[in-house]
């Protein structure tokens, strides 16, 4: 039960210290199209900061913002105490890597490494490059050209092009998206591992949830050109602000839904005739309808009638579908008003394997309850997911 | 071939072989008529040329020409026709850098900032195709001309003097050999240009360079390509062009086109002859020298 109190609220308010880049009041439009709608971020020195969200989102907009490759149709962006909202991107502290890293294909490995120095009149260049491609472990390749590297090392000289350079911030846009799963996976431990020896500020943008969890320390969701929430990779998952959110992030049940009272700091709710409690800290809405959220691995399936040890329960689920998938099993629980509801249960062995047809009660702890807005769409988010499998 | 009956027999070294001879005969057989064309249409009308090349100088196209091996044509044409010859090159030089330096920034803005009108602006450039060579380069005789607007309004503006042309001058001529192939050279420069992807210039950029450092270093190196081609493209044909000489210009801005077509009106095969394999050898040595100077193979 993590920070309950301000997982949507932290965006901005903190004061700028040194380094902060912070975007505040940031839209942008093309034409009638508004890819982004004043956002207000901002992204502590030497954090990785990821920006998550699904494809046409705004979130690649928002990084060519901070590159300077587009200029915000209204608000600001300031890096420390300066303004560069203005500025020619060759001018920022601020260097990229690009979505299929865009190395020059007319230099080999050491110039492309080689150009940001190049341009800036750094002298002992030969020095420099040598140790950058050896933190990447490309230090034989120098005299290659970039089309004779695999998607891999490519995506190491983009790094590397970046890096030496010693930018305020690095922006990431989709580095990885190019690679295969096994190299992506090395790569993010590795991207990992550079952020926390060099100490910069990375902002990584990406539409794999599960990339941006394991990587960056805050994350904000982004979604039809608005940041959805903002906080820890924990505080995204176990509360959730919109069903975007709920959605985007893992997986979610969500079910209609009605507040009816409040006893000791919970809320009673009324879902189809059961009664369960919800922290009020948890609750987004305190009265009226409302969307009650549970993630699949937190709800425990227990043959029909069995004992409640004080948390919430629904009864009367019939299982519907099992899915073995080694570490655990997937069920689909049909509730009595036709919904179904998706449990995942870790294969300990303590007890046999549901199979269709059993008649189950679902139990859960109420902290592990989240309670969202009812006007929101309960499947926003669901079908980005498909998008990405 | 017949290879898809082997397909699910066990292959033993024969049939292997077999297939491969077989794969090899096929190859062949397809460069046949390319190879068919190339002998039809380049080698015989070449080694006829450089055949007629060494007749005996003194044949006549009534008389008929020996053949006597007589190499002194070389020599005796190059003696005389030499300032022509270099005339040539350093026209076509001229006209190769004019359309360059017109051509890129055209071919640049059609490939970078055209936006919806690309394919009109590229049908633009081609369009004076539709109309013949000859009939273009007489319209600019015409503009040039000594009576022609131009004329008058650059006399008006004191640019000329009261008795200044522009007709007849090595001026009109460059102009008209400039005119006559700047689509030559838009049209590689502008295929060069169009395959750059835009996040190479987008990094630039981001790497430090400004506008012009960019397009120094990114740019530019990536369109020499397209740069080598139009100038090749450019240079080639204008070095042998004649019909610019002849209608823009005067004797004085003759071209060594001009004095090969006029020794073959007169007959004298052989002198034209070897002035059209020494034109030919001496663009070959130069576009040699240039292609290996620009390095284009490491860019592909």
């Amino acid at each position: 039960m993590t920070s309950v109190t301000s997982t949507t609220s932290a965006t901005a308010t903190a004061a700028p210290t040194t380094g902060d880049l912070v975007l505040s009041g940031v839209s942008k439009q093309f034409g009638a199209y508004h890819a982004v709608r004043d956002l207000d971020l901002t992204v502590p020195e030497g954090a990785f900061f990821a920006l998550l969200g699904p494809s046409g989102c705004g979130k690649t907009t928002t990084l060519r913002m901070v590159a300077g490759l587009e200029e915000p149709t209204t608000g600001t962006v300031s890096l420390g105490e300066q303004d560069i909202t203005r500025l020619r991107p060759y001018k920022r502290p601020v260097n990229t890597v690009f979505q299929n890293y865009a190395l020059f294909p007319h230099l080999d490995i050491f110039e492309n490494v080689a150009f940001g120095l190049r341009r800036r009149g750094v002298k002992d260049v030969k020095k420099q490059v040598g140790e950058m491609l050896d933190l990447v472990e490309l230090g034989a390749f120098g005299k290659r050209k970039p089309n004779q590297l695999s998607g891999g090392q490519q995506q190491r000289v983009a790094l590397a092009r970046a890096l030496i350079n010693r930018p305020q911030v690095l922006l990431l846009d989709e580095p990885l998206g190019a690679l295969d799963l096994k190299l992506r996976r090395q790569m993010q431990i590795e991207l990992k591992r550079i952020q926390t020896e060099v100490g910069i500020t990375f902002v990584h943008v990406t539409h794999d949830q599960e990339e941006a969890m394991t990587m960056a320390d805050t994350i904000a969701v982004m979604n039809a050109g608005v940041i959805e929430q903002r906080g820890t990779p924990t505080e995204l998952y176990d509360l959730p602000a919109t069903t975007f959110v709920a959605n985007f992030l893992g997986q979610s049940n969500l079910v209609r839904a009605a507040i009816v009272g409040k006893a000791d700091g919970q809320l009673v709710v009324d879902v189809h005739g059961s009664k369960v409690t919800v922290p009020v800290p948890r609750c987004r809405v305190t009265e009226g309808e409302i969307w009650m959220g549970i993630r699949p691995e937190k709800v425990f399936l227990a043959p029909a009638g069995a004992e409640q040890n004080g948390g919430n329960a629904l009864r009367g689920a019939t299982v519907t579908d099992v899915s073995y998938v080694g570490v655990s099993t997937q069920y689909l629980a049909r509730m009595p008003w036709g919904q179904e509801l998706t449990v995942f249960e870790q294969n300990t062995g303590a007890r046999d394997t549901l199979t269709v047809g059993d008649p189950v009660d679902l139990h859960w702890q109420p902290a592990h309850t989240f309670v969202l807005d009812a006007a929101q769409d309960a499947l926003a988010g669901v079908e980005d997911i498909a998008d990405d499998a | 071939m017949s290879a898809l009956g082997h397909l699910s027999t066990p292959v033993t070294p024969e049939p292997v072989a077999a297939r491969k001879g077989g794969r090899r005969r096929t190859a062949y057989l397809l460069l046949l008529p390319g190879g068919l064309w190339l002998i039809l249409f380049f080698v015989v009308p070449l080694v006829s040329l450089v055949a007629a090349s060494l007749y005996d100088p003194n044949g006549s196209i009534e008389a008929g020409f020996r053949m006597t091996w007589s190499f002194h044509n070389y020599v005796d044409a190059i003696a005389d026709y030499a300032v022509p010859l270099g005339r040539s090159l350093w026209y076509s030089l001229l006209t190769t850098a004019f359309c360059l330096l017109l051509g890129f920034p055209l071919a640049y803005a059609i490939a970078f900032k055209a936006g919806r009108w690309k394919n009109l602006l590229l049908a633009l450039v081609i369009a004076p195709f539709f109309t013949s060579f000859l009939i273009r380069t007489l319209s600019w005789k015409l503009l040039l001309g000594d009576n022609g607007f131009v004329v008058d309004a650059l006399r008006t503006v004191h640019i000329l003097g009261s008795d200044g042309r522009l007709l007849a001058t090595t001026a009109a001529v460059v102009t008209g050999l400039t005119y006559n192939f700047l689509p030559f050279m838009v049209l590689p420069l502008y295929a060069s240009l169009e395959k750059i992807d835009h996040r190479l210039i987008e990094a630039g950029s981001d790497l430090y360079a400004s506008a012009f450092t960019t397009f120094r270093t990114v740019t530019f190196p990536l369109a020499m390509p397209g740069v080598v081609a139009g100038t090749l493209l450019t240079f080639i044909p204008a070095a042998g062009d004649y019909i610019n000489a002849q209608l823009l210009g005067t004797p004085k801005q003759r071209m060594i086109g001009n004095d090969i077509q006029r020794l073959f009106a007169a007959g004298a095969y052989p002198t034209a002859a070897a002035l059209s394999v020494t034109l030919m050898a001496a663009i070959t040595v130069l576009v040699l020298f240039y292609v290996r100077r620009a390095g284009t193979e490491e860019l592909v």
